[in-house]
């Protein structure tokens, strides 16, 4: 979205070009990048690493935000602040390989459909409008409940749902590019057509689709922890922040901190993703 | 506009065609058998066949497939194995509920987002710009079913501001029953002059509309301010510029129609979403709409619910997909050339 007419807009100094995006994706970064490293380090960082997983303490069961546990204990006296830590892990976990997955099954489809045209691209493009029909959270919440709740149907099912995004996305920008010279050069230069696509089209369709995927990363960490709180996702003693909620959302009256911590953690980390998205789509929007 | 109509119709019937196929498909992958599961574990053999044959799970899946298009068709959703009752009297009953709640935060999204947007434009790269996109930001990470917790916890349980659960205080129905035509409860309540059903029903509505609201007010926000920026870049904002008129006027009297017009379609696109979105508040603020049917269904792994709900909503994000292509074609007459 430039400028039309090559107008530029008033008052667009650098300095403000400066501190107006960059700012916003560099602060997305530095939030997403301590999740990450939450993620990494929660063995060695969670003050009570056991707690992650199925170690039980009775006696210090709900246990309020106190010294020895920054953000209190759970009903079986485990460490909230360590399960947080760990259950940055299974959400990272699950939003890295649902991107992957489906990022990588868009884009060949995508690819392929705008560099071939014609009916092949008409079978891919009404193949994903079915499956874009269908909102993220219903057909993952359809899978699921056929599949076996557990991380790994939480990322096949939200997988199945995310990829056509990024078939139309790429879809569209391979289209233009096979217009563009080099592949018409290649072409009369004998280069057979995979290499084409998968050699030239398809690294040059690549930036939009990177920024979507910087930017879905929120939409992901959210879908999974819906699912797993309706109990279809992780079970116990993983920790995971929407199971948290679940198991803790009886007590938010008596015990807040049970479930605000888990949901806090949520938030913040979805946030970053949007926060780095939006900014990488600034950006790029020049 | 009559060949584009078709082509859309056509286009859109296609998809319809996709969403039961996958739907048929996703619910032939239940690993638990449905005749055992409508039969009961106590069944004896010759019930279980009966209730095989009376299913058609014996069929091959062509030919499955092909009776339930033509039951769908036929109005025939199948049968719940919860209820007990026709899917679709089900669907018919929990779907208007749902209708109300997410229709009364669209409200909500529409009236606080669009100002917004507004303000975020007119101050763009000064702070009430970035705390308003950092806002809007803000209420699209936020996971719905937390966000109600929170508030249910806060504002119902704790000071009791508004009440805990369900549509509206059923005492009432001995001292004022509502006639029910609509089953639109607030509407119904309203037409009938039912005013302590009325009044008990927003009184529900506040908290979990709210909660549905953060999500399509932050996107709605955020539209508004890219459609009205990328709107005061264009020439007639320059000559109106010239002409004397300040910024604010430059663009809530000018830009803002026409940027309107993006924002709404997505108001349409975001409705889908949100009655999904709805199911997790539902189920938190126990509101009688398709998301506790759903979240009952899934409890009792009840495929012929499910699968209408999961057709429900898809064709409800057609139609409105459908609608809104429609619409811009009749105003936009460049679309219907795509």
């Amino acid at each position: 979205m430039t400028a039309p007419g090559g107008v530029l807009p008033l008052r667009r100094t650098p300095l403000r070009r400066l501190a107006g995006v960059d700012r916003l994706a560099v602060a997305g970064a530095v939030l997403l990048a301590l999740v990450v490293l939450a993620a990494l380090l929660a063995p060695w960082i969670a003050p009570y690493p056991d707690d992650g997983g199925s170690a039980t303490h009775p006696l210090e069961a709900l246990v309020p935000p106190s010294g020895a546990h920054w953000f209190g204990t759970d009903q079986v006296g485990r460490d909230v602040l360590s399960r947080v830590l760990f259950g940055a892990r299974t959400s990272l976990l699950i939003a890295v390989a649902v991107l992957v997955i489906s990022g990588v099954a868009g884009v060949v489809l995508g690819v392929v459909a705008g560099y071939a045209g014609g009916w092949v691209r008409d079978v891919i493009m009404r193949v994903t409008d079915v499956f874009l029909a269908f909102p993220a959270l219903l057909l993952s919440l359809a899978l699921a409940v056929v599949l076996q709740p557990s991380v790994t149907t939480v990322i096949v099912a939200i997988a199945v749902t995310w990829w056509p995004w990024y078939a139309r996305l790429t879809a569209s920008v391979a289209a233009s590019v096979a217009t563009r010279g080099f592949v018409d050069s290649a072409r009369c230069l004998g280069v057979p057509a995979p290499v084409i696509v998968f050699r030239h089209v398809l690294p040059n369709s690549l930036t939009p689709v990177l920024v979507q995927l910087s930017l879905d990363g929120g939409g992901v960490i959210l879908t999974a922890a819906a699912l797993s709180y309706l109990g279809l996702g992780a079970h116990e003693p993983t920790s995971e922040w929407g199971l948290m909620v679940q198991q803790g959302q009886s007590l938010f009256t008596t015990d807040w901190w049970v479930v605000t911590f888990p949901g806090l953690a949520i938030l913040l980390t979805a946030f970053a993703f949007n926060v780095l998205g939006e900014g990488l789509r600034a950006r790029l929007a020049r | 506009m009559t060949r584009y109509l078709i082509r859309r119709l056509g286009q859109a019937a296609l998809v319809v065609a996709g969403v039961v196929t996958l739907t048929f498909v996703i619910m032939r992958l239940v690993p638990g058998d449905p005749a055992v599961a409508y039969a009961g574990p106590r069944a004896s053999p010759a019930e279980l066949a009966a209730a095989r044959r009376q299913f058609g799970l014996d069929d091959p899946l062509p030919v499955q497939l092909w009776t339930y298009v033509r039951d769908l068709l036929g109005g025939d959703w199948g049968t719940s194995l919860h209820t007990r009752r026709p899917v679709r009297d089900d669907l018919f009953q929990a779907f208007p509920a749902s209708l109300e709640l997410v229709g009364a935060a669209l409200v909500v999204a529409v009236v606080v987002g669009i100002p917004l947007g507004v303000a975020a434009a007119r101050y763009k790269g000064r702070l009430p710009d970035l705390s308003i996109r950092l806002s809007s930001m803000l209420a699209v990470s936020v996971p719905v079913f937390w966000l109600a917790l929170a508030l249910q916890t806060v504002f119902a349980s704790g000071l009791g501001w508004f009440p805990v659960a369900g549509e509206y205080d059923t005492n009432l129905d001995r001292t004022s029953p509502l006639h029910v035509y609509t089953n639109v409860t607030a509407v119904d309540a309203l037409f009938t002059g039912n005013w302590p059903i009325l009044a008990s029903t927003l009184s529900h509505l506040v908290l979990p509309a709210l909660v549905i609201a953060a999500y399509p007010a932050g996107v709605v926000a955020q539209m508004t301010r890219a459609a009205l920026i990328e709107e005061s870049a264009r020439d007639h904002a320059r000559l109106e510029r010239a002409l004397g008129f300040g910024e604010t006027a430059v663009l809530t009297r000018f830009a803002l129609r026409p940027a309107l017009n993006p924002v709404l379609s997505l108001v349409a696109l975001v409705f889908a979403y949100s009655i999904v979105n709805g199911f997790l508040v539902e189920a938190v603020f126990n509101w009688p709409g398709l998301g506790r049917y759903a979240a009952d269904s899934i409890r009792s792994l009840d495929t012929p619910s499910i699968a209408g709900v999961t057709l429900l909503v898809a064709v409800l994000y057609v139609a409105a997909n459908l609608a809104v292509d429609l619409l811009q074609g009749v105003v936009d007459p460049r679309v219907r050339a795509r």
